[in-house]
Parts: structure tokens; C-alpha cells; sequence
């Protein structure tokens, strides 16, 4: 890639990288590497105690504290998750949905993070279509803000979740967390990775407590350099071979409204990737069975699939409600001024 | 008309092959004698400019800027954007024609070369290639030369049509005009932020492929050598990957006239500067690689670089303080040039200075065919930077005379600061 071709004349030196130009407040949580694998060990205790917790006794903890849940996209489980882990612990809450609010109008999310805070909001959940948009609301409101899925970028509470299903199934009883709590395991994530939230925080999560994740689909979907983008990441084209490897096996659906004009002959998709009972019982037949939502039946997996014994679907849903108790608990609680 | 007397400096005139202790006077607008120092005979009656331990240069010629006007003074104005020029030790900007209405008439480009503008330096207007830039229909070239226009282009925009640049780089060929391509196959680009790699993956955008450049670059040197025999002059601006500068290497090579610029954000940044969504690290092309990045210093090392121009792009602080899709693209960049080139191509990677003043000025003037500019030889124009070379300084965007405040050098330090600049034998800017 040198066009000049020379060695002698490398420049010495070149400007550094940037840093980031602002403190997050320690409450927020708008990426899987916001937090530390300590931090990960002490979100996954409170999500137990806090389930464990008497309900008249939990709902003191966050008692009449304003959390705003902005969403600029539809949501089912996210968002009723996020508001019952908040109320669970006593929390007011106020859901803005642009398609009832001056979104509609126009308004910059600037303009609505600074008019939520203005109400009296401490913190906010914000599920955008824009990958980056809760940095921009964090950086305008110096709120505690905590990504519920932004653009193609991130999702870091489904992370905690999935990693609360896989902990449970994989490492029953235990506990405490570390870089090796997960060695030997493989996890594979199968299907629009291109497209996905789910699997970037994900990607950025398990391989820092030991698991390897094996990427797989179409490179239409899973373009090569994805496996640069963490450590710990490796792509097996051939859905078989990584169902051969995997303990538990994470599917997700083709995004169709990210696409962009992308065109997909789904037949032969199903042909290669779709997690049916067949292969799923030839291939890995121990394997913890993981899909974000929403499920496409008939299409990434099959109804077999999906309501069968390996399946864990639903057991995410409910550990989601418990880590997002623990994640509004911390954006609530954590002290100003340095994150641990 | 006032004379200025500037002593005991160290002229550097690339064009002319001086690097010496000068004594310098302009008169009526124009270099009226050089001497050496104590030596200047007709400078009674001048005011006199002490540039001791300073350097005397020609003026600095942007051959890309964008000055909003008309139709976007709330971005910045050509007042606002000639003032931060000055500031920079720019005497001379030359101005795209991305503007409301599109400059694609002889009217707009006269309009902006109008005193009424309040311009501090000499803006040269860059009129539309393509009616409306809309890359159907070539504009009228003769009638906009005749009316100040020094090149054609559809600048933020390709000319993608095979036909119709081959008919823009024939027609601009007949009346001495270059075409000024921003090489960008907009069709490979759709909904794409920023450049396409590893850091776009991870941050979930869409990415710009090295591919949407170099294509557009290769395939306009088809169109050059095809048309050889009318002598087209094809430039590339805001060169960003290595595969184009290979590209612009080969048809030199193969006697073709094709030149391009690169600026300093592409020869300094890579697209890891992208950080956090940080819009004012949103451009287009976008950076690049590391690698690409690289490529660029090379070429302006080895000379296959023509220019560093900095494609100046104001918007208002609303305007970036958005989603990072859908902020608009371009970064301020005039008053950084002087003081990033000098701290990175001469400090750091050791490039003469003369050199480094020479892609600033003397080329740019070249490449435009601006007469009497880009050399302060006895009867050119007095256009001159005096800068301090050693004064190391840090740059404060809030500070900036521009409008906007959109750049991604907020805080870097530089070095070189500019004393005076003068324009056409007028002090254009005064610092500190």
C-alpha cells in the first residue's frame, strides 16, 4: 500500500489517538467495554439479589426516582424490561416514543435529552436508529444514560442478559465472574451480524471472560473484517462446523429494515443457516439455544427449535428484567466524578 | 497608495529560488524592490514591519475552500471566511461552488469577487462544471473564465457520467480551465459516514470503500489520455487513498497532465480519529486508514502531491451537534494549515520549508494560473505571510474569526504563527 515504495522515508512520527473528549458519568452504560469484568461480576450479584429481593423491601431502592425511557424505535421486550426493572425498585417512569412527541416535529435529540432533564428526569434509556446517539445525549445532558440498542452499534444490557443465560446453564451457582470463568466455551452467533447490536456487545463482552465467538453467515452479512473488530472473534462460514464447536449456540434474524438494498435469496439463506431440529440435534445436540428477538419462526430458526428443550429464548427475556434492575440500580447509585 | 517596508526578515521565494536575508518594500499593491538587509533604497514614506527572526513568505494560496455566500451566511459569510483566511496566512482562497443558488453562472462568480462582499483576501471562484452541479449539462466555461472563474467543479459532488465529464474536461480544455474532480462514486457510497474498516464495523456505520475514490480517479485518466491531444487538465482534490495517488503517479508518469491536493486532516488523521461519533471528524472523502494516511505523506514527501488545500467546510454548531449519519460533512481548516504543516512536515518529517511554502503557495498559484501570485519576485503582487517559524502555539476553535468552530484540531498544538499577512499591499491580518 506504499505507493512511494520507500522505506527511508517513513515518517517518525504521526499524531496520537484520540481520547475521549468528555467524562461519561459513571452511571452510564452505552457500551459492553464501559465496564470492567469486576464491574460485569458485581451487575450480575446485584441482578441476583435484586430478583431474590422482597418486592416491598426492592421497591425503597430506587424509590420515587425519574427515569425517562426515550425511544426513537418500536421495542417489545427492551422496553417493557427496562420500565419494570425500574418500577421493581420504586422508580417513576415516563416513556417518550417518537411517534407521539416533538420528535415528530423535529426536535434534535439534544433538544429532547435537555427538555427530559428539564422535567426532572436523573436518567435515560434511550433506543435509538442512529449508531452513536447515546454518546451525543450523554455529552448534551450529563445525564446517566444507558443504551437500550443504538443504530447497528450496541445493545450492552442484552449482553449482560445473554451472559446471565449462559452463566446459569453453563456455570450454575457460581458467582463470581473473572477473565476465566468462560475458558473453553464457544459461542457461536449466527445470521446478520453486519446489522447487529446483539452481536458487537456481545463481541465485546464474552471473549473478556474466556468464551470464544465463533461469527457465522454470509458474507453479505458478516463481512471479513468483522473478526478484527475484537479479540477473541473468529468467523466459520460453514453453519455445521460451528455448530460442531459451539456450547451454546446465539441465532438473530436479518434485519430487513437495515438492509438498504442489500437483496438476499432467503431460500438458499434457509438452506445454510437456518437452526432447525435436525441439525440442531446432529450437529450440537447439548447446546444452549440463545435468540435475542424478535424471532422470525419458519426462518433464522424453526418453531421446533425455538419452543424445544435447548431452547433458552424465554429464560433471556426474564434474566433481562433482573440485569436491568442491576444496570438502574448503578445509573442511579454511582458516585460523580471516575467510574471504577 | 501606502508602501510597507518589511526588514530584516528571511525571504523564502520557492518560485523564485530565494532563501536569503531580504529587505523587502511593496508599493501601489505589487513587490517594488528586494535588497539586501539595510540595503532598500525607496522605502521613505513606507511603514515599516520589523521582521527580525520572522519569515517572509508569499502570500498562502487555499485552492479549496468553501465560503458559503451566496445562500449560506448562517455557515459563514465571505467576510468571515477571508478573515479566517488572513489569519492563516492566506492571501489568496479559492471558493467551490456548492453555494445557493450553485455558482454555474458568469452573474454568482462575479458577485462574489465584489468589494460589497467585504472580502479581507482575494477570493478566485471555482464555478460549477455541470449546470446545478446535477452532472447532466456542462456550463457556459468561456463566459465564466471571462467572469473571474479559475477552474470548473462539481465539488461535494462527482461528475459520475462517463459523456459528460469526457465533454467537461474537452470544454474546459478549449478555454485554459482545469476541472477540479471530487472523486467519490457516489453509487458505492450510499448512506456511508465515514471510511470502510475495522472502526466502522465496530461502530456500526456504514463505510466508504478505498474503492469509491480510486475508481473515479482511474477512470477520469482514461478520459484524460483519450482526450490527450487537447491537453485537459484533470485535478483531483482532498486525495484521501493510496490506490488515487498511485493513480495520479502512473498518468504522470505517462505524460498526462493530472495533479491533485491533500489535506491536512487526510495526511494527519486516520479514521480512529472518528473516536467516540465525533462529527468534527466527519468529512467526505472521510478519513482514512492508517496505512492510506501514510500514503499521503509519502506523496507529499516524494512531490506527486501538487497542493495542500484544506477544504475548508463551515457549518453551524446545530448542524454538528447531531446523530453522527446525519451530520453534515466538512471541517474548518484555515487557520491550521500554516501551523500543522510546519509542525508535522517540516518539524517532524523534516521537509524543507521551502518546500512545504511552496505546496502552500507557489503550486496552488500554478495549478489556477493566478498571474503575479505565489512568488514575491520584483512586480508580482504583494501578497506575503510573515510568520514566526519557531512560536509554538496552541489553537483555540472558540478563538477562530470563521463562523464555525467545526474542526478536529480543537487544542493541537502548532507551530509557526502568522505576524502579518498582506494582500495585495494591504495588511490583511495583524497578530499578536
Amino acid at each position: 500500500m506504499n505507493p512511494a515504495g520507500t522505506i527511508a522515508r517513513r515518517p517518525r512520527g504521526t499524531p496520537p489517538a484520540p481520547v475521549s473528549p468528555f467524562p461519561y458519568h459513571p452511571g452510564s452504560l452505552l457500551s459492553a467495554l464501559d465496564l470492567s469484568v469486576e464491574e460485569v461480576g458485581r451487575l450480575l450479584r446485584r441482578a441476583t439479589e435484586l430478583e431474590r429481593e422482597d418486592p416491598l423491601v426492592r421497591d425503597r431502592i430506587l424509590i420515587k426516582r425519574r427515569i425517562a425511557l426515550l425511544f426513537y424505535e418500536s421495542s417489545t421486550r427492551t422496553r417493557t424490561s427496562f420500565e419494570l426493572a425500574s418500577k421493581a425498585l420504586g422508580a417513576d417512569t415516563a416513556l417518550i416514543s417518537s411517534l407521539s412527541s416533538s420528535i415528530e416535529k423535529g426536535e434534535s435529540l439534544k433538544d429532547t435529552g435537555l427538555t427530559l432533564r428539564a422535567l426532572g428526569a436523573e436518567a435515560i434509556i434511550l433506543r435509538h436508529n442512529a449508531s452513536g446517539a447515546p454518546w451525543l445525549l450523554e455529552e448534551a445532558t450529563r445525564l446517566p444514560v444507558v443504551n437500550a440498542g443504538d443504530g447497528m452499534h450496541e445493545h450492552p444490557t442484552q449482553a449482560l442478559l445473554d451472559l446471565r443465560t449462559i452463566l446459569g446453564h453453563l456455570r450454575p451457582g457460581v458467582d463470581a465472574v473473572g477473565p476465566e470463568t468462560l475458558a473453553g466455551v464457544t459461542v457461536s452467533i449466527t445470521g446478520d451480524i453486519l446489522h447487529s447490536r446483539v452481536a458487537r456487545s456481545n463481541m465485546l463482552l464474552l471473549p473478556r471472560l474466556g468464551a470464544r465467538v465463533l461469527l457465522c453467515g454470509p458474507k453479505e452479512l458478516l463481512p471479513e473484517l468483522a473478526a478484527n473488530a475484537a479479540s477473541g472473534v473468529e468467523i466459520e462460514r460453514d453453519f455445521e462446523n460451528a455448530l460442531r464447536q459451539s456450547q451454546v449456540v446465539m441465532m438473530l434474524r436479518i434485519q430487513a429494515e437495515r438492509l438498504a438494498g442489500l437483496q438476499l435469496d432467503l431460500d438458499e439463506y434457509k438452506a445454510n443457516y437456518q437452526l432447525t431440529g435436525q441439525r440442531l440435534a446432529a450437529h450440537a445436540p447439548q447446546a444452549l439455544v440463545l435468540h435475542p428477538g424478535p424471532i422470525i419462526r419458519g426462518l433464522e430458526i424453526t418453531a421446533g427449535v425455538a419452543d424445544g428443550p435447548q431452547s433458552a429464548i424465554l429464560r433471556q427475556v426474564t434474566n433481562g428484567v433482573a440485569i436491568r434492575m442491576a444496570v438502574m440500580e448503578r445509573a442511579l447509585t454511582a458516585a460523580q466524578g471516575g467510574r471504577a | 497608495m501606502t508602501a510597507i517596508a518589511i526588514l530584516n526578515g528571511r525571504l523564502i521565494d520557492p518560485a523564485a529560488g530565494v532563501d536569503a536575508a531580504k529587505d523587502i518594500l511593496f508599493k501601489d499593491g505589487r513587490v517594488a524592490e528586494i535588497a539586501g538587509a539595510g540595503k532598500l533604497k525607496g522605502k521613505n514614506g513606507a511603514e515599516v514591519l520589523d521582521a527580525a527572526g520572522l519569515i517572509v513568505a508569499p502570500g498562502l494560496i487555499d485552492m479549496h475552500v468553501h465560503l458559503r455566500e451566496p445562500g449560506q451566511g448562517y455557515k459563514e459569510t465571505i467576510a468571515t471566511g477571508t478573515a479566517a483566511a488572513a489569519a492563516g496566512g492566506f492571501t489568496s482562497v479559492a471558493a467551490m461552488p456548492n453555494t445557493s443558488p450553485v455558482n454555474d453562472s458568469a452573474e454568482v462568480t462575479r458577485w462574489m469577487q465584489s468589494p460589497e462582499r467585504g472580502g479581507a483576501v482575494r477570493v478566485f471562484p471555482i464555478a460549477a462544471a455541470t449546470r446545478g452541479s446535477k452532472g447532466e449539462s456542462i456550463s457556459d466555461y468561456a463566459a465564466l473564465k471571462a467572469a473571474g472563474a479559475v477552474a470548473v467543479s462539481d465539488d461535494g459532488k462527482p461528475i459520475l457520467k462517463d459523456s459528460v465529464m469526457r465533454e467537461a474536461l474537452a470544454a474546459a480544455a478549449r478555454v485554459g480551465l482545469t476541472v477540479i474532480q471530487h472523486a467519490e462514486d457516489t453509487r458505492l457510497t450510499q448512506g456511508a459516514s465515514m471510511n470502510l474498516g475495522p472502526v466502522s464495523f465496530r461502530l456500526g456505520l456504514r463505510g466508504m470503500s478505498n474503492d469509491s475514490e480510486s475508481l473515479i480517479v482511474e477512470r477520469d485518466i482514461r478520459l484524460v489520455a483519450e482526450l490527450r491531444d487537447a491537453h485537459p487538465h484533470l485535478h483531483v482534490a482532498h486525495t484521501s487513498t493510496a490506490a488515487a495517488l498511485t493513480a495520479v503517479r502512473q498518468a504522470r508518469r505517462n505524460g498526462l497532465r493530472v495533479t491533485c491536493e491533500v489535506a491536512p486532516h487526510h495526511f494527519l488523521l486516520t479514521d480512529e480519529h472518528v473516536g467516540l461519533y465525533n462529527t468534527h471528524a466527519k468529512m467526505c472523502p472521510p478519513l482514512r486508514s492508517a496505512a492510506d494516511r501514510d500514503a499521503m505523506i509519502e506523496g507529499i514527501l516524494d512531490g506527486v502531491v501538487d497542493a495542500i488545500a484544506t477544504d475548508h467546510a463551515p457549518h453551524a454548531t446545530h448542524e454538528k451537534e447531531v446523530e453522527f449519519e446525519q451530520a453534515p460533512n466538512g471541517v474548518i481548516g484555515l487557520e491550521t494549515a500554516l501551523g500543522l504543516s510546519l509542525r508535522w512536515l517540516h518539524g517532524e518529517w523534516k521537509m524543507p520549508l521551502g518546500r512545504v511554502l511552496s505546496l502552500l503557495s507557489a503550486q496552488p498559484a500554478a495549478l489556477l494560473g493566478l498571474k503575479g501570485r505565489g512568488t514575491l519576485a520584483v512586480g508580482s503582487l504583494a501578497d506575503a505571510v510573515v510568520f514566526d517559524p519557531k512560536a509554538e502555539w496552541t489553537y483555540r476553535a472558540a478563538e477562530s474569526k470563521s463562523k464555525a468552530k467545526n474542526t478536529p484540531f480543537d487544542g493541537w498544538p502548532m507551530l509557526g504563527k502568522v505576524r502579518w499577512t498582506i494582500g495585495e499591499g494591504r495588511i490583511a491580518y495583524a497578530g499578536a
